[in-house]
């Protein structure tokens, strides 16, 4: 946000803040030890709104949940965006102080009054007018989000919507007020801190930037590429232009977590050379030319990882990983020897100091004081910093300290795939609570939670609409494949919405129906929103699509 | 639960805490104001049994374990809630307190088979506890009814901590509470049900609190019946879980190579010691290659 990528603020703001917006998330299965710091805020009076198309365990607990149709929250924050302006909410000084872009803005959301926005989300005027009252009003207040609003193919505008409503409030800067991503995995903030993303070295220092670059290059001994690099799914574009031919491929399952499972699948197989480095034969080693079996982070492992609130904390190694299973990090140095570059020392320690000594907002985190300390959380430029609970606080600088904070003008777009005669339910995809993305890990614990079947979830509606029994197993139909699945009726959800989630892909392959289209800045797919069909078994499959 | 923190006008934390102070077993000392008498003696380097108070918990003032004398106070006081005040003067290992804590040590074992409880047999000494005086608990059988813990109520002693664990000091879920009345109060679910038909959520929260072993992990209650079960060879290991993006500290607890059990710091500002089904259970893929 603003430069940084990183969530804003601490759980421990979240536990002592006024107003919570929940948008995207479904915190309370998701993020369950997140959701304790919500409900010690509750506890003392605050008040969770929760923006969920479904209803869930998390909207139990809100004062009001606000269920837009998929793919309508930019219509619903600039909503929320002109009831501030009309109503005398925002917070004028913040705004010519910190920000930049408040009058564009303004004009932008001039069109989406509380009615225009119910017309397009199907949140009632009334609601969203309280919501925005709760928020502008509040001493203190939090927005945060999570895959709702990331995975979706304009994933970036949805973000900027909910930062905007901060910008226009105030509500970031200072204790209890934030913008703040739920991350969905354990590091993959962590990742992004270590420079695993496309554009950015460690520490989010720009790849592009010549003197920059130049650094790493004298502190490593070798020459970096000059232009960013390829995310995922412009890796997956590169192998259909037949430009990427080779895939090294760490902890990650994409033959199964990726949307549009069938093209992802034909592309890993051709491929001139897959090497894949897992805990397990997954579906993608399977696919593999090379399998490298690797140590478990957990509890095999020496290393770090970042939180949501940027905290770095140590892994520790407790056992030792199984015969013929190796660390990471002995694995990559292994792997640079006989590429011909010596990596050197290589133990989790002294690479932990290289990536301080690279990165400033890391450089005062030593092991010994992440130890002392229990994690620090970033920026922490040296050793005698205490690590920083909320980022930004430059913003209430009188003047102002740094460049402004935009806002940024965006304007709603519907999901890709529009529902139609042909397709007409609308497939958001989730995860429940003890079980985590393709299973690999989640499913190996006996859970009493986990219902013997994966099921495609509707609407008790929807079962009269198409004419199915609950249990009947039906074909689920995208344009890009088809799965059976067997029905179950949630009343939680609303007509025309179908949940499904990717936990046991062996039994229901959910990713063969979801749609890849992607945010070119994020490269997250658009799991949330694909068009379906489901056909009773006994009518024929008209055409096999995908393969 | 943490009391709303003051800020300076750039909210950033600043401690503005009292200092109160009081005597304890002859020493002075000064701690800070919202301390409870347990926070202070342990400052001292006191070891105060206790059974039913938890850092991350509400005090229950259930057990009486923890009792001391407070000068001028007409009872003996739970050290474990009772908040320090200028010029207290507490004995902590008085003739009176000795009785106390001894009876209550004595009744407890009449009543609950307190032998999984850690430390109670070095407190039974301490004291001069008889364990047997007023007679023996009476056999109860363990429940047994899913695949991650076990409740075995024989060792219950009612402490209420697991319900409030399930309840609103940490969880929220609020599937168990205390049912019937006098001797016959025990701890369930809604209507008796086995755990998988109720609310829960299987977080183990209730297990990671519970003093007396009574709330069990199946590895731990299997190795415990097969009399393998050596804390003395086990090691507890700090790390961070491998699934969301939380980040829940959690610490790992082994013997002979293998995880036998998985609990959080109560100090950890993430979890406050409590962690979901995932952190808690989830750990079994890694035996599994």
């Amino acid at each position: 946000m603003f430069g940084a990528g990183g969530g804003t603020s601490s759980y421990r703001e979240v536990g002592e803040t006024d107003v919570v917006l929940l948008w995207g998330s479904n915190a309370r299965e998701t993020h369950p030890i997140f959701f304790h710091h919500v409900l010690r805020a509750i506890d003392r009076g605050a008040r969770l709104y929760v923006i969920d198309p479904r209803k869930t365990p998390s909207t139990a607990w809100a004062t009001r949940h606000l269920a837009p149709h998929v793919g309508t929250d930019i219509e619903l924050a600039h909503a929320v965006a002109h009831v501030l302006i009309h109503e005398g909410l925002v917070d004028e000084t913040f705004i010519r102080r910190a920000t930049a872009g408040f009058e564009d803005f303004k004009a932008s959301v001039e069109r989406w009054t509380p009615e225009a926005a119910e017309a397009a989300t199907s949140v009632p005027a009334a609601l969203i007018r309280e919501m925005a009252r709760d928020f502008g009003r509040a001493d203190r207040a939090m927005i945060c989000w999570t895959l709702g609003i990331t995975e979706h193919h304009d994933a970036v505008d949805n973000v900027l919507s909910l930062i905007n409503l901060a910008l226009l409030t105030g509500h970031v800067g200072k204790w209890g007020s934030g913008v703040n991503p739920l991350r969905g995995q354990n590091n993959v903030q962590g990742g992004g801190d270590a420079g695993a993303l496309p554009h950015k070295l460690p520490g989010f220092q720009d790849v592009e930037d010549d003197e920059i670059r130049a650094r790493y290059e004298r502190a490593w001994g070798a020459t970096i590429p000059p232009k960013k690099g390829w995310h995922l799914t412009d890796q997956l574009h590169a192998m259909e232009r037949r430009e990427l031919r080779a895939l090294y491929c760490l902890g990650e399952n994409p033959a199964q977590s990726e949307a549009d499972a069938h093209r992802v699948r034909k592309l890993l197989r051709e491929l001139d050379h897959l090497v894949v480095q897992d805990l397990f034969l997954t579906k993608t080693a399977e696919l593999a030319h090379v399998v490298l079996p690797a140590a478990a982070s957990l509890g095999e492992s020496e290393g770090t990882v970042t939180n949501s609130e940027r905290r770095v904390q140590r892994l520790r190694r407790a056992v030792p990983p199984p015969m013929g299973a190796r660390d990471d990090i002995w694995i990559i140095a292994e792997l640079s020897k006989r590429l011909g570059h010596d990596l050197g020392t290589t133990h989790a320690e002294a690479i932990w100091d290289e990536m301080r000594a690279l990165s400033p907002m890391h450089r005062g985190m030593s092991y010994a004081r992440l130890e002392a300390l229990g994690g620090i959380q970033w920026p922490c430029p040296d050793e005698t910093h205490p690590g920083t609970p909320f980022l930004h606080d430059r913003l209430w600088a009188e003047p102002r300290v740094g460049p402004p904070a935009p806002f940024h003008v965006v304007h709603p777009e519907p999901p890709v795939e529009a529902l139609t005669p042909e397709y007409p339910l609308r497939l958001t995809t989730g995860r429940r609570l003890s079980d985590y993305n393709t299973g690999v890990q989640s499913g190996a614990f006996a859970s009493p939670l986990r219902r013997a079947l994966e099921t495609i979830d509707l609407a008790p509606q929807d079962l009269v609409r198409f004419g199915v029994r609950e249990g009947e197993r039906v074909r689920v139909r995208s344009r890009r494949g088809a799965v059976e699945a067997p029905v179950r009726a949630d009343p939680r959800l609303p007509a025309g919405l179908a949940f499904m989630t990717l936990h046991r892909p062996e039994q229901v392959d959910t990713n063969l129906l979801t749609i890849e289209a992607t945010d070119p800045r994020a490269g997250t797919a658009e799991f949330k929103a694909a068009a379906i069909c489901i056909e009773r078994l006994d009518v024929p499959l008209q055409s096999e699509p995908g393969e | 639960m943490a009391a709303g923190s003051p800020t300076d006008p750039t909210g950033r934390l600043v401690t503005l805490r009292r200092k109160v102070q009081l005597t304890i077993d002859g020493a002075t000392l000064s701690v800070s104001e919202g301390s409870t008498i347990l926070d202070a003696a342990k400052s001292l380097g006191i070891d105060t049994p206790t059974l039913c108070f938890a850092q991350n918990l509400t005090p229950a003032n259930a057990c009486r374990v923890c009792v001391v004398e407070l000068e001028g106070a007409r009872t003996l006081v739970p050290s474990c809630a009772r908040r320090v005040e200028p010029g207290m003067v507490v004995h902590t290992d008085s003739a009176r307190v000795r009785d106390a804590r001894r009876t209550v040590l004595e009744l407890l074992a009449s009543s609950v088979d307190m032998s999984a409880t850690p430390k109670f047999a070095e407190w039974c000494e301490r004291y001069g506890a008889r364990p047997t005086r007023f007679g023996t608990p009476t056999p109860r059988p363990v429940v047994d009814d899913n695949a991650l813990f076990v409740r075995d109520y024989a060792k219950c002693m009612l402490c209420y901590k697991c319900v409030e664990a399930c309840g609103d000091d940490a969880q929220h879920t609020f599937a168990i509470a205390v049912a019937g009345r006098g001797a016959h109060a025990t701890i369930a679910t809604e209507l008796d049900t086995p755990l998988p038909d109720s609310a829960c959520v299987f977080c183990g929260n209730c297990v990671g609190v519970c003093p007396t072993g009574a709330l069990q992990f199946r590895a731990e209650h299997e190795l415990r019946e097969a009399d393998a079960w050596d804390e003395s060879r086990q090691s507890q290991i700090d790390t961070i879980c491998p699934y969301c993006g939380v980040g829940c500290s959690l610490t790992l607890h082994v013997q002979d190579e293998r995880i036998v059990k998985v609990t959080s710091p109560v100090g950890s500002e993430v979890t406050h010691g409590h962690l979901c089904v995932k952190g808690r259970f989830g750990f079994e893929y890694l035996g599994k290659r």
